[in-house]
């Protein structure tokens, strides 16, 4: 309420006004119900009927009886305890390493002035412009025979994490952040008698965790979320992460068990938001209208 | 994100007046070019597994891309020069007409759909003064649901004997529709899943965008007398001009990239009316095992969505200075 907008505070005042403001708000509090929470009820309660009601017309609001069956099921016929395990991995080493790269290269770009960097940040930003996907086919062909080594990363993690690196966005966004504190600060901590490592982790990171939370955010939400590229790494079954697996599984398997699993598959990201949903709502808001 | 926070005001206030490289000069053995030195390999001892992981999965990919699509390319046998057989063997494919029409289409729509749609909501939103975070949270929830589970999930709800989509329908006592299984609806009802599933980060960030308008433009325009849709169309859309700019631009990017839906909803069909350009990409590679087919069509794709990025960085770049 702190600012006005389209429609004036003296409009709404109005018994019309009210009349009008309060029938707006609930058609659009059913219509988010219905477009958004609905479809989300549905599958978690759908995971519930018996395999007979769940294909039923006219389908039934509430289980006639409430299985916990298509859960369990899920949970050992589509093994979902490796998949998600190999989710968590896949998603963990991602996120780590890209900490742990992108942070130190965006300190040595931002404070460290190496020879050639700008022109090694030009070539980083440079592939802002390449859409990701439309790359998946060579990127595919040096993780299966990397160059000089000549060793697969195929069907490993690897093949998840050290591609992971290479995201010019993040690593952007932690240079614009460390390019914000002021040389004094560190020569400072130079004059102390700290090495450029231990600046880095004691004065730079410490002052950097807003933009360390946004970055890990997008990291691990990235990997939970990529179908395409798991798809062309792990053709090994048991390697698969969850989202490829519910894919390869869906066929041959009883449509209750299959909701099971994909109610499963979307916990730990919804739980994820939830829980961190105001620094992710904001983190969107904000990135936006500086652009 | 806005501004960085303050430095703790316990550091030691750094010299000032001296320059710079001339303090550390004198406390530090060796010559100037010796400590140089040792600063770059420091330096470098910082950059390189980053700028390594940019280079393999990057920079090598992206010319790797180029090289490949102008050979004849089977993994574990290096490439032979084929000219440009790759192109027109492509160009020649049936699908390759109808994925480039189906993933122009599925922009178009989204576009429609995606943008316009998107901001109504927002504009909406902005103007309700209860339960803000309540809509905040259950426009986003699908945004945070993995793309493969939205669509199967609406998969399950095309499904044309118990799909929920034609109970809808039966409901309000409209015909009911083939949705993912019929030529004319396919293509659309993939955009309403792609749309579903990620329009709550535009919502967010076009509420971000009118939420910094100035509440007195509005005053002002309406002591000129201007109505409702005459505030909108002088005021709040030229004052969020450069967002739906970027947004659009954004959208015309990801949705070129169309994959997930396609492939795991309708697997292309029926007949060609869902392959997207994206999807062919894959087929190339994975089912007919022509690499060098796959990286012709990966340029065409690169060249055309590069142009729109940087269209798009371009636009970032000059407005943010402004800003």
């Amino acid at each position: 309420m702190s600012t006005r907008t389209l429609v004036s505070p003296l409009a709404l005042a109005r018994p019309r006004g009210k009349a009008v403001y309060w029938t707006v708000f609930s058609g659009v509090v059913l219509l988010f119900a219905l477009a958004f929470l609905f479809p989300v009820y549905w599958m978690v309660t759908g995971a519930m009927k018996s395999p007979d009601e769940v294909t039923r017309t006219p389908p039934t609001l509430v289980p006639d009886h409430w299985h916990l069956s298509g859960y369990t099921d899920a949970w050992d016929l589509m093994d979902l305890p490796t998949h998600l395990w190999n989710t968590v991995v896949q998603a963990a080493g991602a996120w780590i390493l890209q900490l742990v790269f992108c942070t130190a290269a965006a300190y040595a770009l931002s404070k460290l002035k190496p020879a050639f960097g700008k022109v090694i940040l030009g070539g980083i930003l440079a592939t802002l412009m390449v859409p990701a996907q439309a790359l998946v086919v060579p990127k595919y062909l040096t993780v299966a025979d990397l160059p000089l080594i000549h060793t697969s990363l195929l069907n490993s993690p690897l093949g998840i994490w050290l591609p992971a690196v290479a995201n010019a966005f993040n690593l952007y966004l932690l240079k614009r952040f460390f390019d914000q504190i002021p040389r004094d600060v560190l020569e400072a901590a130079e004059i102390d008698g700290a090495g450029k490592l231990r600046t880095l982790w004691s004065i730079v990171l410490p002052m950097s965790r807003p933009v360390l939370g946004v970055v890990s955010i997008f990291a691990l939400v990235a990997v939970w979320q990529d179908f395409l590229w798991p798809l062309m790494v792990f053709s090994d079954t048991d390697k698969q992460p969850i989202s490829v697996a519910l894919v390869q599984l869906s066929q041959n398997i009883q449509l209750t068990v299959l909701i099971a699993a994909m109610v499963i598959a979307s916990i730990p990201m919804v739980v994820m938001f939830l829980v961190f949903q105001r620094h992710i709502i904001a983190g969107i808001s904000a990135g936006s209208t500086k652009g | 994100m806005k501004t960085a926070s303050k430095p703790p005001a316990t550091f030691p206030p750094a010299a000032v007046g001296v320059p710079e490289g001339t303090r550390s000069a004198g406390r530090r053995p060796g010559g100037p070019w010796r400590r140089r030195l040792a600063d770059q390999s420091r330096a470098y001892a910082f950059l390189i597994g980053g700028v390594l992981c940019f280079a393999l999965f990057s920079w090598y990919p992206a010319i790797r891309a180029v090289v490949i699509a102008f050979q004849k390319y089977t993994p574990g046998s290096g490439g032979e020069w084929a000219g440009t057989a790759n192109f027109t063997r492509v160009f020649h494919d049936p699908e390759f007409t109808a994925a480039w029409r189906n993933t122009l289409t599925f922009t178009l729509i989204a576009l429609l759909i995606g943008f316009a749609v998107p901001f109504v909501m927002a504009l909406v939103l902005n103007e309700l003064r209860h339960a803000k975070a309540f809509f905040r949270v259950v426009v986003y929830l699908p945004v945070m649901i993995p793309p493969v589970v939205s669509a199967l999930l609406w998969k399950w709800f095309y499904d044309p004997g118990a799909g929920l989509a034609n109970e809808a329908l039966r409901f309000l006592h409209l015909p009911t529709s083939n949705w993912s299984n019929g030529a004319d609806t396919a293509l659309v009802s993939l955009v309403i899943v792609a749309t579903w599933a990620n329009l709550g980060g535009t919502v967010l960030i076009y509420l971000a965008a009118l939420q910094s308008i100035p509440g007195e433009l509005y005053e002002a325009a309406e002591l000129d007398g201007a109505s409702l849709l005459q505030r909108i169309r002088h005021v709040t859309i030229p004052q969020t001009r450069f967002i739906i700019l970027m947004l659009m631009l954004l959208q015309i990017i990801a949705t070129m990239q169309v994959f997930t839906e396609p492939f795991v909803i309708t697997g292309g069909g029926p007949e060609d009316k869902t392959v997207t350009v994206l999807y062919l990409i894959y087929k190339y590679a994975f089912l007919y095992n022509d690499f060098g087919g796959a990286c012709a069509l990966s340029v065409m794709l690169l060249v055309l969505l590069s142009a729109f990025s940087a269209l798009y960085l371009r636009f970032t770049r000059s407005e943010g200075e402004d800003a």
